[in-house]
């Protein structure tokens, strides 16, 4: 360990914010993390509107991969919420999209990766949240406070029991879909820093060190593998999840 | 070929029209369960922890709010676990 002092594990210092763009970006506060969302962006589109661009009967890889993923969300959409999730399409679509590039640019060399900050993942869990309690509202009217809150049926005696704990439970949702997404982005990323230095560690300690350094060389390997399934999942995890709180949001349980 | 595209047409049709109950099973690995459950007790949990301060700051009645908060907490994380957890059919419970 006396040669790895000049290699300190900094598991922590890739999520910190850097100002990108010179003097304009640093008067507006533009981050790389605003950079890499813009890239999300312009990835999604380019695939959609590049992919889509021949028009071709039979499909090739671009339009496949465009076409693949315009079903896939209104699959989604419809066997979660119904013949209304048409309507929503649009919305689970972008979310999806903006998670999912977020996860996986973030495993980039050098990349940035936004959704493994809270404040990110939170934004985006208090948009969904405060969008499904409008459209609850809209489609429900007062019905939503009175059924979602305490479902008929329930002996009103245990009402001051079940009403508290219905609201912190709705409550909870935004929180729980944050903290989701933003540990599971945030563990995975330690992760490989950690192994990562320690290749660097080993490889400061000699000869054997070196042969030592080919374990977290194959365990970074693998852990990237995963984390490209994780940065898939969470995306697919965030957007479904939004789907089942829609579908509550329009038909009350 | 025309049958095919007739199959399809009507595979098509019917993905229009079919209403089934949401499937909340987010792929479920024991490792998938185990921190969704984990996520959904502590985030209900703080949530209570939450309201219960404020409200004690706000009415000077420190520590009440807090512990009636945390005890409705863990009955919410558990209730959500519930939600998630509980088998498909009979869904409506709360």
């Amino acid at each position: 360990m006396a040669e790895a002092s000049t290699h300190t594990i900094d598991a922590l210092g890739q999520f910190r914010l850097h100002h990108g763009w010179g003097l304009i970006g640093k008067s507006v506060n533009f981050t790389q993390s605003n950079a890499w969302m813009i890239a999300a962006g312009a990835v999604t589109l380019f695939i959609l509107v590049y992919g889509m661009r021949s028009r071709a009967v039979v499909p090739g890889r671009m339009q496949s991969l465009a076409e693949v993923s315009y079903g896939f969300i209104e699959k989604m959409c419809l066997a979660q919420i119904g013949e209304e999730g048409r309507k929503f399409f649009p919305f689970i679509f972008t979310l999806f999209f903006f998670v999912l590039m977020g996860n996986i640019l973030g495993l980039l060399p050098f990349a940035f990766t936004y959704t493994s900050h809270i404040a990110v993942t939170a934004a985006l869990a208090i948009m969904v949240i405060v969008f499904v309690t409008i459209v609850a509202i809209r489609e429900n009217g007062h019905h939503f406070f009175t059924e979602y809150f305490f479902p008929p049926g329930a002996p009103k005696l245990l009402a001051p029991l079940i009403i508290p704990v219905e609201i912190i439970s709705y409550l909870s949702r935004p929180v729980s879909l944050s903290i989701r997404l933003f540990a599971n982005m945030v563990a995975g990323h330690v992760m490989l820093e950690v192994f990562a230095t320690f290749i660097l560690m080993l490889s400061a300690a000699g000869v054997l060190g070196t042969i030592g350094a080919i374990g977290p060389l194959a365990i970074n390997v693998i852990l990237i593998g995963f984390e490209l399934l994780v940065a898939f999942l969470q995306a697919y995890v965030f957007a479904i999840l939004t789907c089942i709180y829609l579908h509550d949001a329009v038909h009350l349980h | 070929m025309d049958d095919d595209f007739e199959r399809r047409l009507k595979q098509a049709q019917d993905r229009r029209a079919p209403i089934k109950g949401p499937d909340r099973s987010l792929g479920a690995s024991a490792w998938g369960i185990g921190t969704r459950v984990g996520v959904e007790l502590l985030s209900a949990l703080i949530v209570a922890f939450g309201i219960g301060w404020a409200l004690d700051r706000w009415l000077h009645t420190s520590p009440l709010f807090l512990v009636i908060g945390v005890l409705l907490g863990g009955a919410a994380g558990v209730a959500n676990v519930w939600r998630l957890m509980a088998p498909k059919k009979g869904r409506g419970s709360g």
